[in-house]
């Protein structure tokens, strides 16, 4: 599935899109989280606080215990600013 | 993104290019006899934030879901009060203060409806939205955090 950051958790993992393959284990929203936080400390720093992570599914937003079954594109991103 | 339900055109625009105001409002009610009230809300870039000057924002959005994020509440505003139209427009680029940033136009044929369908789209706007801003100033740059109070102007919409 195609992941993309955006504004510090882009800059926090420096880069602003992936291709991932979590393992089948990793069903919801809060595990792909800690799943990418094992990854290296990049992701480990943008996800240090799990909890103020927003999170969308294919555009839309979810909360942390979402599946991510079926999920095409999985965005993260920091309490939106906008307005 | 534009589309029209029950007679009214709604206009989501996400662009670096500033906007006019008097010339959306044209665009809104032109070979209109129905609307009886626009409101207009638009947001600048201001200098004072805090203790700290602000030299420059800049905005940055998740395209795809902007648009569509803007337009479920655009549509959820269209179901609870009988408007004539909605244009949204947010700005995303680098601003200095005094430069505009988003503009909410709502249409309808008496005041109440175009007043409070104008203040729920910009408090959904701004705790819902995917945008995000950094700032500038003397001290360096750094991402603006969400601030409690715009939730809590969100949540006053929220039906039970």
């Amino acid at each position: 599935m195609k992941v993309k950051y955006f504004a510090w958790v882009r800059e926090r993992i420096g880069k602003a899109e992936e291709m991932i393959e979590p393992p089948a284990t990793v069903r919801t929203v809060e595990e792909l989280i800690a799943w990418l936080s094992g990854q290296n400390e990049a992701y480990a720093y943008a996800f240090e606080k799990p909890k103020i992570i927003r999170t969308a599914i294919d555009h839309a937003h979810v909360k942390a215990d979402a599946t991510i079954a079926g999920a095409r594109e999985i965005a993260f991103f920091p309490p939106m600013t906008g307005g | 993104m534009t589309s029209s339900a029950a007679n009214c055109p709604v206009a989501i625009r996400i662009q670096e290019d500033d906007f006019d105001i008097a010339r959306e409002i044209a665009v809104l009610t032109r070979s209109r006899t129905d609307i009886g009230a626009v409101v207009s809300f638009s947001g600048l870039c201001r200098a004072d934030e805090d203790s700290s000057k602000i030299a420059a924002l800049t905005l940055e959005h998740y395209p795809g879901m902007a648009e569509e994020e803007i337009k479920r509440h655009v549509d959820e505003a269209m179901s609870r009060w009988p408007l004539n139209g909605v244009t949204v427009i947010h700005r995303v680029g680098r601003f200095r203060p005094g430069q505009n940033i988003v503009l909410v136009l709502t249409a309808s044929q008496h005041r109440r409806a175009a007043f409070e369908a104008a203040e729920f789209l910009m408090d959904y706007l701004k705790t819902s939205a995917p945008f995000w801003k950094k700032e500038e100033s003397a001290t360096g740059t750094g991402w603006v955090e969400a601030h409690a109070r715009d939730d809590e102007a969100a949540a006053r919409w929220t039906r039970s």
